[in-house]
């Protein structure tokens, strides 16, 4: 089935969409009992070189609950000029410019073009060091800005002044008490419905006011899990409930809201984690302004695309038109409803549902919404042979050019009757999208329940998948079989189980909420690095190759590359950091071990100046410290209670109680095969 | 420490033995120059005026010589200054040096002691004689006068008649020969040995206040013979004179203001008025004098209605005048006086009576060696702290009497300790806030930009605790109209910052760093800052304002700076902006719109100064061109003047009476404590006294008055006032110690207080009716008023006359509410001053400068001439 394979690549590629099944079970109870729901991924602004802009006004369909766009999938009538919309099925007109439409004729560009405007906030309560670093940073960003681009300076401590700039003689501000709750947000009046980027610098937690996160004395530590869970932490529901109406205000006013924290403690990314969430905006957590992480990631924000223009969207809106027998549940990612009922909203929410539209604030080339469909045809009203599922994604947003811009995406997939056709559905299941796909579902949950009742439910969801589409015996845990389709499926599910974005231990609140922001928003390959990290062995025993996130990957005589998205760290195993400690790789004889050294660093080096954010950047060896990374995310098929019985040669043993894979598949097959189940 | 000024000094202390309360008569500590005055001439009740100089009478020996031996003979021995006094010694005469010009020209040079004791023996006479002033004041000198003293019956020297008809003017005020005319032949029998005289009898003290209006009379005689054909040769009996009662109101025959402070002027005028008498009713406020501290407080500290209180509250209530004192407590003392001397007793802190609290002062008598001592105030009897003890001397005076100011003075400060402090902890020195008004009615009228100008001039004038220190004082400023705008002007930076709060509902202070400076530090920034203000709103359109925020967001500034300080708002309009504080025009509907419209609601926003200590200053219709000269002189001086902050007064007395009513720029939380954020030293606060038992006549009635304040350097100290009045159960010694200027302030203050809750008809009539009883029941036997009271019924014609208690409706409201305000915390010499203004010819010829052109009573008569007059009505309030 390599054709399902390349289906979804081409797919994806040519439409920034990977859905978790690619052939619909054609009624509502068949596709319930699918386990994972079908699902899409969904990168609107999905780069595309080949992807013109088209200077006129879309085609719609005339039916006012339609609107759907005229795309390749409509059927035309070109002998009289009608068009099918695949939607409603509702026969239409071609506007009259299409008869004589060409390059020199195009209807009038869509409104007048905005400038972009940048707000920076600061806080200033932070080491002059780090201040002034951010301060170099921030000169940096305004020599990236187009000239028309409008900024806006405030900064804040104890109070709140927002900079007039351009007085001369004298520095002009106006100043608002940090406590006070203020109404009227100046500049969001000012400016509706424009793209901004409100960016906002943080040097640590809000002490005061509505937004406060952490009491005014050093005495008083900031809350930790262990206080949130026991309701401890008196001050988390207050700030995140300031937050969300300060991150939903600027939602509707179509602004982005960017968090640049840097502190060595948390700084409140908990509470204040929907601005950006909500926005669209970046989350960026650092040690200080003065690191490398900082200034690189900040610079990334205004990376250009080949036309010079800056790779940001803004004021985004996204409408989902489906055909008859789909409708959408709801959306999970960096979005806000608009509440736009309409005959393709499911009553079934998922995520933010109840509506078709949904407004993205700040979209980047990678932003992905996970979107949830529910399959709502009758079981006893079945789809003919070849009949054909149809979605349509209208994304809406501010170039950075200060265009508007639509992009249209329309799609379509087979219909199957799980009854008959139960392989090919099986065969069009996407893992690594309903991988992720089932990751947003569970940490969305995570937000809102209790850590262990997701964890179960993903675990159930897990079990009943297998015991949907595996192969087995019942009450026979070794005949268990799993398809090629769905084979790495419990293995991103195991890793899922212990990544920080369900586990919070050893996290603090910030780091979750970092964690979580930035899945909730990257594309699919981007997750499922952050669920599984990736892990590259350097030997002289042959080329770089990826090896299995396992500890018995870790070896005396190899280097290891892991890219865990947030970091990347190069690990010498102990004999490799040996000979660098000798000093192998200074002497002329020893060259290919030096170019062994070399081979991790300069991979690296290429992950980090493409991503964003700037990854933490780690070099460690046996036994050092920082190792910890590593051993925390290896699969611990070693551990100091099962070493011996694995021989004593190969890899590293955890100090770990954490279940390793084999005993989590182990305990899957036993439960899936279960009868009593 | 002024201690250490302070050397042994021979035992002349003895000189008051048996004196009791009366303190000694050395009020020159540390300043040899007061110390060598000549202190026989100069004062006239004094003991010591009559010790014959240099030569020493056997027995106890009188201060007066000591102090000459002293600086004179013994000055090797002893450092000159024993305090460490402002003018400097100087040589061998210095003594003299400090005495004003007029002293010196009367006595032009350092006269011989011989000369010195014949002046005080002559001085003394006149007051013996005056005793007996029942003579007809136009037969000859006084000095001839003989009638028996002790007759106490009113000085008939210038005698009123008090039907209204018949009020006979005093002789004619040609006063300057009586300066000038050489003392008397000294006879009759004024006793050399001065120091039998007091406890002196209530005419005798009355008389040691009058005397030099006899003086005068040599002299003026004539004139008075000619204006008042009638002398009162007996008594009223035997008044004949053109003016009969019944007759229309003669002009003329109504007492002259002039007359009298021309008299005062003449006779006591130039010369040292020593505190030493218990009970001696002061020169009058328009009389230039070298007041030296004997013991009592100057008057320019506390100036009494009465200097002799009635025996009981019977008696009170029958004489109906109002027992009350002005107490200016950081009045300017003029720099031939003595500043307070700053005593510190270290950590150990003020010496204070265990159960009153009263501080230590002349009126604590030492006991059982100086053990003990017992309080003038409440009797009781305290242990001597060990630190404190000193032997008595075979008089029962401490052996270092001399030495410390708070045993022999009537006024020193005593530096507090950290109990004294808020929350324990030394204050901060204040800071002057600047808040300008910048809405377009004042940019326009160019005030703003003479306001920015000028503060540069001032701002290099900041008051300060040491000449030779810089100030303490930090400046900071905020301009606003309907927004406050708050002015970074920290030293470092290269152009001040501007910081707007546009919520003015919840005003705060943007900054903290920066806001408050040192103005020698910051000064380019701060001039920078003042040059693009008016600039900066040059173009501004806004005419509406906020007020209570302005003072909200000065009092957090203060409040988060820590330390106390001053606002200085330059406000020109109705606060009509959606603010806390709001105003709406209250005046005449009519004059919206016109030019006179001009309403601020003073009677609102005044009460911000009014009970902050603060002080208002008003300009009708402000232009540039009339009001600008007043208007920068008010700021300089409002600046630059000496103020105290963050004060607490208490007003102590001894048993038998006790303070009531307090009136002045001040905030009551309790009955005692007089609180005030600010006092400066044109402020006074009047208070009033009713008697709660008997007083005695031995022991008299004391006052003290201490205020714990902060310095303008940031010093936390206490300023002690003591005061002893006499006491009689004669009604006669009461009136005749009656001081008029200090009731007129007392019943302005009361009268003006009470326009808030009663009618004015009310009010005028219960002044009417309290002064009538006044002068009747004080010339119940003679139908002639006492000298004291003359011109009461004048001036209380004055008091009526004032806007305050007159209701027209071409009065606007806010000049009523202003001057009722500006009244409210005068001194005496300021209320004398506002309510007769002075009247002055303008001599048409420039060469007629030199010479100050003599003051005219305030008459329509003098108002038709064609010349030009001059009415200086009160330094606040140029006439116009």
């Amino acid at each position: 089935m390599t054709t399902y394979l390349e289906f979804i690549q081409q797919n994806e590629e040519r439409d920034g969409v990977r859905f978790s099944w690619n052939v619909w079970p054609s009624s509502r109870l068949e596709a319930t009992r699918m386990v994972v729901p079908v699902a899409a991924l969904f990168t609107p602004l999905k780069e595309r070189l080949d992807l013109p802009p088209i200077q006129y006004e879309p085609v719609l369909c005339s039916r006012t609950t339609c609107r759907a766009v005229l795309n390749p999938l409509c059927q035309v009538d070109y002998r009289a000029k009608l068009w099918a919309c695949n939607f409603c099925y509702q026969r239409n007109q071609f506007p009259p410019t299409y008869a004589g439409i060409s390059e020199l004729n195009q209807p009038i560009l869509r409104g007048p073009q905005m400038p972009l405007i940048f707000l920076y906030v600061v806080d200033t309560c932070m080491e002059d060091e780090d201040l002034q670093a951010l301060k170099e940073s921030m000169q940096m960003s305004l020599s990236l800005l187009p000239p028309t681009a409008l900024v806006g300076l405030i900064t804040f401590g104890r109070m709140v002044q927002v900079h007039e700039l351009g007085c001369e003689g004298i520095s002009k501000s106006y100043v608002f008490r940090g406590t006070k709750d203020l109404t009227a947000k100046q500049l969001q009046c000012t400016f509706p419905n424009t793209g901004a980027r409100i960016m906002m610098f943080i040097g640590g937690p809000a002490t005061q006011g509505p937004g406060m996160v952490v009491g005014d004395e050093l005495k008083t530590p900031i809350r930790s899990w262990h206080d949130i869970e026991k309701d401890n932490a008196k001050y988390v529901k207050k700030g995140t409930k300031h937050f969300e109406a300060l991150a939903n205000r600027a939602a509707t006013t179509g602004h982005v809201i960017d968090i640049y924290a840097c502190a060595l403690d948390q700084t409140g990314l908990l509470e204040m984690k929907c601005c950006p969430n909500l926005t669209g905006g970046y989350m960026v957590m650092g040690d200080s302004f003065n690191t490398s992480l900082f200034k690189q990631t900040f610079q990334r924000v205004f990376t250009k695309d080949m036309h010079g223009q800056f790779k940001m969207g803004f004021g985004g809106t996204l409408e989902i038109k489906t055909s008859r027998e789909i409708k959408v549940s709801g959306a999970i990612g960096p979005c806000v409803s608009l509440n736009s009922k309409g005959p393709c909203v499911s009553e079934n929410e998922i995520g933010t549902g109840g509506t078709c539209q949904w407004k993205i604030c700040g979209l980047s080339p990678t932003t992905t919404l996970a979107i949830y469909f529910e399959v709502v045809n009758q079981h006893n009203a079945p789809i003919p042979q070849g009949g054909r599922g149809a979605i349509q994604f209208v994304t809406q947003y501010q170039h950075s050019s200060g265009q508007r811009r639509i992009r249209v995406t329309t799609i379509a997939r087979n219909w199957a009757d799980a009854q008959t056709q139960i392989q090919s559905i099986a065969a069009s299941f996407d893992q690594e999208a309903a991988a992720i796909l089932m990751a947003r579902l569970a940490i969305y949950r995570a937000e809102t329940e209790e850590g262990p009742d997701v964890l179960r439910w993903l675990d159930r969801q897990l079990i009943r998948l297998c015991q949907k589409f595996g192969e087995y015996h019942k009450d026979d845990p070794s005949s268990f079989r799993f398809s090629e389709t769905f084979s790495l499926y419990p293995q991103f599910m195991f890793h899922l189980r212990r990544s920080p974005f369900l586990q919070v231990f050893n996290n603090s609140p910030d780091e979750s909420s970092y964690y979580r922001h930035h899945f909730m928003r990257q594309d699919l390959t981007q997750s499922l690095i952050m669920i599984q990290p990736i892990l590259y062995a350097y030997s002289f025993s042959g080329p770089p190759e990826p090896v299995l996130l396992d500890s018995s990957s870790i070896l005396a005589d190899r280097i290891l590359l892991m890219d865990t998205f947030f970091q990347i760290l190069i690990y010498h195993g102990e004999t490799i950091a040996q000979w660098r400690k000798s000093g192998y790789q200074d002497m002329p004889e020893y060259e290919n071990f030096r170019h062994l050294l070399q081979a991790p660093v300069d991979d690296a080096q290429e992950i980090l100046h493409s991503r964003f954010p700037m990854p933490r950047y780690i070099d460690t060896e046996h036994g050092g410290s920082q190792a910890r990374f590593l051993l925390s995310k290896v699969n611990p098929s070693q551990t100091h209670n099962n070493m011996y019985a694995w021989g004593q040669e190969s890899g590293a043993p955890i100090l770990t109680d954490d279940v390793s894979l084999q005993v989590f598949m182990d305990h899957l097959k036993k439960l899936a095969v279960s009868s009593a189940a | 420490m002024s201690q250490q000024g302070y050397v042994a000094t021979p035992p002349y202390s003895q000189a008051q033995s048996g004196m009791g309360l009366t303190p000694p008569l050395y009020g020159h500590y540390g300043d040899p120059s007061h110390a060598g005055a000549p202190p026989g001439a100069m004062k006239p009740a004094g003991p010591m005026g009559a010790a014959p100089g240099g030569v020493l009478p056997p027995g106890p020996p009188p201060p007066g010589p000591h102090q000459f031996g002293q600086n004179g003979a013994h000055a090797q021995g002893h450092p000159p200054q024993r305090f460490p006094g402002p003018p400097p010694a100087s040589g061998a005469p210095p003594s003299y040096a400090p005495y004003p010009p007029a002293t010196q020209s009367s006595y032009p040079s350092p006269l011989p002691p011989a000369s010195v004791s014949q002046l005080g023996r002559q001085l003394d006479t006149m007051h013996i004689s005056y005793g007996s002033g029942m003579a007809p004041p136009g037969q000859g000198p006084p000095g001839s006068q003989s009638a028996p003293s002790g007759q106490g019956p009113p000085p008939p020297l210038q005698p009123s008649i008090l039907q209204p008809g018949s009020q006979v003017l005093p002789p004619p005020p040609t006063t300057l020969n009586g300066l000038g005319a050489p003392p008397m032949p000294p006879p009759g029998p004024a006793p050399p040995n001065a120091q039998l005289q007091p406890p002196p009898l209530p005419g005798q003290t009355l008389g040691s206040g009058y005397p030099p209006q006899q003086g005068n009379y040599g002299p003026q005689m004539p004139g008075a013979q000619l204006a008042y054909p009638g002398g009162f040769p007996g008594g009223p009996a035997q008044m004949a004179g053109p003016p009969p009662p019944q007759r229309k109101l003669d002009p003329d025959a109504v007492p002259s203001p002039i007359q009298v402070i021309e008299n005062d002027r003449a006779t006591r005028g130039g010369q040292v008025y020593a505190t030493s008498t218990r009970g001696q009713v002061p020169p009058l406020v328009t009389t230039d004098c070298v007041v030296q501290d004997q013991g009592n407080a100057s008057p320019r500290y506390i100036r009494c209605t009465t200097y002799c209180f009635p025996c009981t509250a019977d008696m009170a209530k029958q004489a109906q005048i109002p027992l009350a004192a002005v107490i200016t407590p950081f009045a300017t003392v003029p720099s031939n006086e003595t500043p307070l001397y700053l005593v510190n007793h270290g950590e150990a802190g003020p010496v204070r009576c265990n159960r009153c609290k009263a501080y230590m002062c002349p009126f604590m008598q030492f006991i059982e060696g100086g053990r003990r001592f017992q309080c003038g105030f409440c009797s009781c009897v305290n242990e001597v702290p060990p630190f404190y003890f000193q032997h008595l001397d075979h008089v029962g005076r401490r052996l270092d009497h001399g030495e410390r100011p708070e045993l022999s003075l009537g006024s020193y400060e005593y530096v507090a300790t950290l109990d004294y402090c808020r929350k324990n902890k030394p204050p901060n020195p204040p800071a002057f806030i600047f808040m300008i008004d910048v809405s377009y009615s004042n940019i326009k009228s160019g005030l703003v930009r003479l306001i920015c100008e000028e503060l540069k001039t001032v701002l290099e004038r900041l008051p300060r605790e040491e000449p030779e220190l810089p100030s303490a004082v930090r400046v900071g400023f905020v301009t606003y109209n309907k927004v406050l705008h708050f002015f970074n002007v920290k030293s470092n930076l290269a152009q001040p910052q501007m910081m707007v709060v546009t919520d003015v509902g919840e005003v705060f202070v943007p900054l903290l760093d920066g806001f408050l400076v040192n103005y020698q530090e910051s000064q380019s920034v701060i001039h920078n800052l003042l040059d693009q203000i008016p600039e900066m709103f040059a173009d501004s359109n806004e005419n509406e304002t906020v007020f209570a925020p302005v003072i909200q967001a000065g009092m957090e500034a203060l409040k988060a700076a820590d330390c106390p300080g001053k606002l200085l708002i330059f406000h020109s309009s109705l606060p009509t902006a959606e603010a806390p504080g709001k105003l709406r025009n209250r005046d005449d509907k009519k004059l919206i719109n016109t030019d006179k419209e001009k309403y601020v609601d003073v009677a609102s926003l005044g009460l911000v100064p009014q009970l902050t200590g603060g002080t208002l200053y008003k300009y009708n219709n402000f232009q540039m061109h009339l009001d600008s000269p007043q208007f920068l002189s008010d700021l300089r001086n409002d600046v630059e003047k000496k103020i105290g902050f963050d004060a607490i007064m208490r007003v102590r007395t001894s048993t038998g009476f006790r303070a009531t009513d307090f009136f002045g720029g001040i905030v009551m939380n309790n009955t005692t404590d007089v609180e005030m954020a600010a006092i400066d030293c044109d402020k006074a606060v009047t208070v009033e006294f009713r008697h709660d038992d008997k007083l005695s006549e031995d022991s008299g009635a004391l006052i003290q008055c201490a205020v714990l304040y902060t310095t303008i350097g940031g010093q936390r100290r206490l300023r002690i006032h003591n005061l002893a009045l006499s006491c009689s159960a004669q009604l006669a010694d009461l009136y005749k110690s009656c001081e008029t200027d200090a009731l007129i302030n007392f019943f302005a203050k009361s009268a003006f207080k009470a326009v808030l809750h009663q009618p004015l008809k009310l009010i005028r009539e219960i002044l009417v009716n309290q002064t009538s009883h006044m002068l009747a029941s004080a010339s119940l036997l003679q139908l002639i008023l006492p000298d004291s009271m003359k011109v009461l019924p004048v001036y209380m014609n004055s008091l009526l006359k004032s806007c305050v208690l007159l209701s027209r409706p071409d009065i606007p409201t806010d000049e009523r509410a202003f001057q009722r305000q500006l009244v409210m915390t005068m001194g005496v010499a300021d209320s004398q001053l506002f309510f007769y203004p002075q009247l002055l010819p303008i001599p048409r010829l420039a060469h007629q400068c030199s010479q100050r052109p003599a003051r005219l009573e305030i008459s329509y008569r003098f108002f038709p001439s064609p010349r030009v007059l001059e009415v200086n009505y009160c330094q606040q309030l140029p006439f116009r």
